[in-house]
């Protein structure tokens, strides 16, 4: 089944009480920060936090993502050192520029999971663009590694080097948007977007999250557990179109069955990307809970 | 020493309280007295019941040592009325009284000094909060502390359990011959609801205010009738203290994802439906299940009979925008509700025996659908403590959590399964307030449990997405992230006993080591 990432939730990795209870909201993938939401004297503390909490609590099925230092940085190693050993889904690189930040990052992950015998490559790897450069290199960052499973663009950091600001309707990141949705796409991985920081701004939010659906990314991060139901909210399909993708989905099995090479329904040509989208929507309106996917029989309610 | 049905140890006799009834279930006294009357005493035409001051009222009702004396909580942490007038009896040389307040709060620790000396050898109250709840804890106490619910209290008194000698109301607004309410002046607090029992069940009553109106004052929550004496102070209390400036919805992740939770078991118990009634509190997970209920009824066009308990702004919006046809009002929880009683009629006041006394011929509870209730503890028999906390010191109040759930169709508690380091699901709660065969269904942030009496709702809720689990496996869960708290240490000596509504004991609260 389609692995959803519609929502990753930011929990700084140095507040206990987050860190413990960070997967009960119902972000798709949790992301422990041990970057920039933890202040320069207490990476070590965020560090041991982390580490702990992954070996010890259940996070019952949540993707579990951590963001690392970079490798630039005194901590960058430090962290892979630590964090590999607890085995989070993903290792989220941050400020990435260049395939070579990807190569270095992987090759660190690569020896530790040697040295405790897992097996190489179990790790993700997720890789976080925030500059112009980045964004530029974002097709040879998205191929650089078969562990990568998504890209993301991190807009406070890129606008910033853009010498501009954030505005309401995007217009600043639509080109970086675009291009970050392009690499992902050509290289077959997942595309998030940044994160909406006025948590107040409920309108605000809904509203950049229908323009990023509408682009073509997976998903968002987010960063108060508020904003999760709305970004589901709006991923959730309508239900005509979940009733459209049964219809396509039960024509394309009929066709199979049969031996017909052609599906068609309703006197049209179903061809393979209308499969795949009715799939997609139907694995979303699962996730949503407007769905229900029993046993590979699948039954609408 | 009898185990009463929870199995808590219950003595069979304690000097100077009497003989105690262990706790048989919610619904199993059947009273065989009559209604308490009291004495009655007469006021002559001419005859003014205006009064100098408290020292006054203390000396014209005849107050003496022994007797017990009483007063209302409206005024919460703003309250000044009980501090004077125990002040005022210490002064007078009367000792050995017992305070039979509707509740206390942090504001009258001064009553601790009274304890001391010997001015106040009993207390029986729904509440204790801060320095003096600390000191009862530790036994300062000679007798121990009787706590009421709020039916329970009106039952009690209606009963003649509680002989109430004077008591000293405190009325935002009154006229020369008493008639008073709580809808004007600058202690305003709106509902008078349980200072309506003590006005009609104590032997003298004394009305002091801070704001004489001309006379008649209707409506009168306390009426004429009821009144034989009436102070005018300067200040009857802090505007500050007495009313929140409104309570408001909470922006906590952790308390919005319980509110959701609740919201779907009560869309999906099918209680929620056209006519029907609900009570809530203030707690910021209470309030988030009252707003989304309010879109499910705009949605499906759904309108509640009542709303009933104490009332927030919440729910006068919910009145005015037609959503509920009335208020049913014990008390009113913030500024917005205190105005509104005084002036639309479907905001109606009740007094407490309507509320919840469980022996009348019916009180409001027991017509209520829908509850939802806060806990500082459930165990894994269901069974509720909101009033010692994890060390086992008093801190909360008994309220009408024992009364709403035992009369309501779906009684939901919301709570965190772990606060600070410890868990709200455990093996045995410290004090039970709330029998858990009266609780159906416990929502926390990480699953729900359903009493398993409630085959129904059992049935009900698997169909859905909700995180259901047994209250068992919740208990599990809170352990195995927070550990098992060592056992709190308490001495020998009953520093409060625990009355159910029915006036059985369902639990006594030993001192803190």
């Amino acid at each position: 089944m389609l692995k959803l990432r519609r929502t990753m939730m930011y929990v700084p990795g140095n507040n206990p009480s987050m860190v413990k209870d960070a997967h009960i909201f119902g972000a798709d993938t949790v992301m422990f920060d041990l970057e920039d939401s933890v202040s320069i004297n207490e990476k070590d503390a965020a560090r041991f936090l982390v580490y702990n909490a992954l070996k010890r609590i259940d996070y019952e099925g949540a993707e579990i993502a951590v963001r690392i230092n970079g490798l630039d940085t005194p901590f960058g190693l430090q962290d892979l050192e630590a964090i590999v050993r607890a085995k989070p889904d993903i290792i989220r690189l941050p400020k990435t520029e260049t395939p070579q930040d990807v190569i270095e990052v992987e090759k660190v992950i690569a020896e530790i999971e040697g040295k405790i015998g897992i097996e190489v490559g179990t790790i993700k790897m997720m890789a976080a663009v925030e500059s112009a450069l980045g964004i530029l290199n974002a097709r040879e960052i998205a191929a650089a590694s078969s562990r990568l499973v998504g890209i993301a663009i991190g807009a406070e950091d890129f606008v910033t080097d853009m010498k501009t600001t954030r505005s309401l309707d995007g217009v600043e990141l639509l080109a970086a948007r675009s291009q970050l949705l392009f690499a992902a796409r050509a290289a077959g991985i997942y595309a998030l977007d940044t994160v909406f920081s006025d948590v107040n701004d409920e309108d605000g939010f809904a509203n950049e999250v229908k323009l990023i659906k509408q682009l073509g990314f997976d998903g968002k991060s987010v960063i108060n557990p508020r904003q999760i139901d709305v970004v589901h909210d709006i991923y959730t399909p309508t239900d005509k179109e979940i009733e459209k993708s049964i219809r396509v989905i039960t024509a394309s099995e009929e066709a199979l069955k049969k031996g017909s090479g052609v599906v068609s329904l309703d006197g049209k040509m179903i061809d393979k990307p209308i499969i795949e989208r009715a799939q997609r929507v139907l694995t979303l309106a699962a996730a949503a809970g407007v769905y229900a996917i029993e046993g590979g029989k699948e039954i609408g309610y | 020493m009898a185990i009463n049905k929870i199995g808590r140890e219950i003595p069979d006799y304690i000097e100077g309280i009497g003989e105690l009834k262990s706790y048989e279930g919610p619904f199993s006294v059947e009273p065989a007295k009559r209604r308490f009357g009291r004495k009655i005493s007469t006021i002559t035409p001419k005859q003014s019941k205006i009064l100098e001051d408290i020292e006054q009222a203390i000396i014209e009702t005849g107050l003496k040592d022994g007797m017990t004396i009483s007063f209302h909580h409206h005024f919460r942490e703003g309250d000044y009325i009980i501090n004077m007038v125990v002040d005022t009896i210490a002064k007078l040389g009367i000792k050995n009284i017992t305070l039979a307040p509707s509740s206390l709060n942090s504001v009258h620790a001064p009553i601790i000094e009274h304890i001391k000396n010997g001015v106040i050898t009993k207390i029986e109250t729904s509440g204790l909060r801060g320095s003096l709840a600390d000191a009862i804890s530790k036994g300062i106490l000679e007798y121990p502390v009787k706590i009421r619910s709020h039916g329970g209290r009106a039952r009690a008194i209606e009963a003649g359990d509680v002989k109430i000698d004077v008591a000293f109301l405190g009325v935002p607004a009154c006229d020369e011959y008493g008639n008073a309410n709580g809808h004007s002046g600058k202690s305003f607090c709106g509902s008078l609801g349980y200072a309506k029992v003590d006005a009609q069940y104590a032997d003298k009553v004394v009305l002091i205010t801070d704001n004489l109106v001309p006379y008649p004052n209707v409506p009168a929550s306390i009426a004429q009738t009821d009144v034989d004496f009436v102070v005018k102070m300067d200040a009857i209390g802090d505007p500050k203290g007495i009313v929140s400036g409104a309570t408001r919805y909470t922006k906590n992740p952790r308390e919005l994802l319980i509110a959701k939770y609740a919201a779907t078991v009560i869309k999906e118990s099918g209680y929620l439906a056209d006519g029907f009634s609900m009570q809530c509190g203030t707690g910021g997970a209470s309030l988030a299940v009252a707003r989304s209920i309010k879109q499910t009824m705009i949605e499906k066009d759904i309108k509640a009979s009542f709303a009933l308990g104490g009332i927030t702004g919440q729910f006068v919006e919910m009145l005015e925008e037609g959503l509920i046809n009335k208020l049913y009002d014990t008390q009113c929880f913030d500024l917005t509700a205190a105005k509104s009683i005084g002036t639309n009629p479907n905001h109606v006041e009740i007094d407490a025996g309507f509320y919840a006394n469980p022996h009348n011929k019916g009180c409001a509870v027991n017509v209520l659908d829908i509850v939802i209730l806060s806990a500082l503890e459930v165990d894994t028999e269901f069974n509720v403590n909101v009033i010692t906390g994890s060390d086992g010191v008093l801190r909360g109040a008994s309220g009408g959590h024992c009364d709403t759930a035992a009369g309501s169709k779906l009684s939901i508690i919301v709570a965190p399964l772990i606060r600070g380091r410890i868990p709200t699901i455990v093996e045995n709660v410290n004090t039970v307030i709330t029998p858990g065969e009266t609780i159906d269904v416990v929502v926390t942030d990480r699953g729900i449990a359903v009493n398993p009496l409630r085959t129904d709702l059992i049935e009900k809720l698997s169909k859905t997405n909700l995180p259901i689990f047994t209250i068992e496996e919740l208990k599990e869960k809170a352990e195995k992230i927070a550990g098992k708290p060592k056992a709190i240490q308490y001495g020998e000596k009953i520093v409060a006993l625990v009355e159910y509504r029915d006036g059985t004991i369902i639990d006594v609260i030993k001192e803190v080591k």
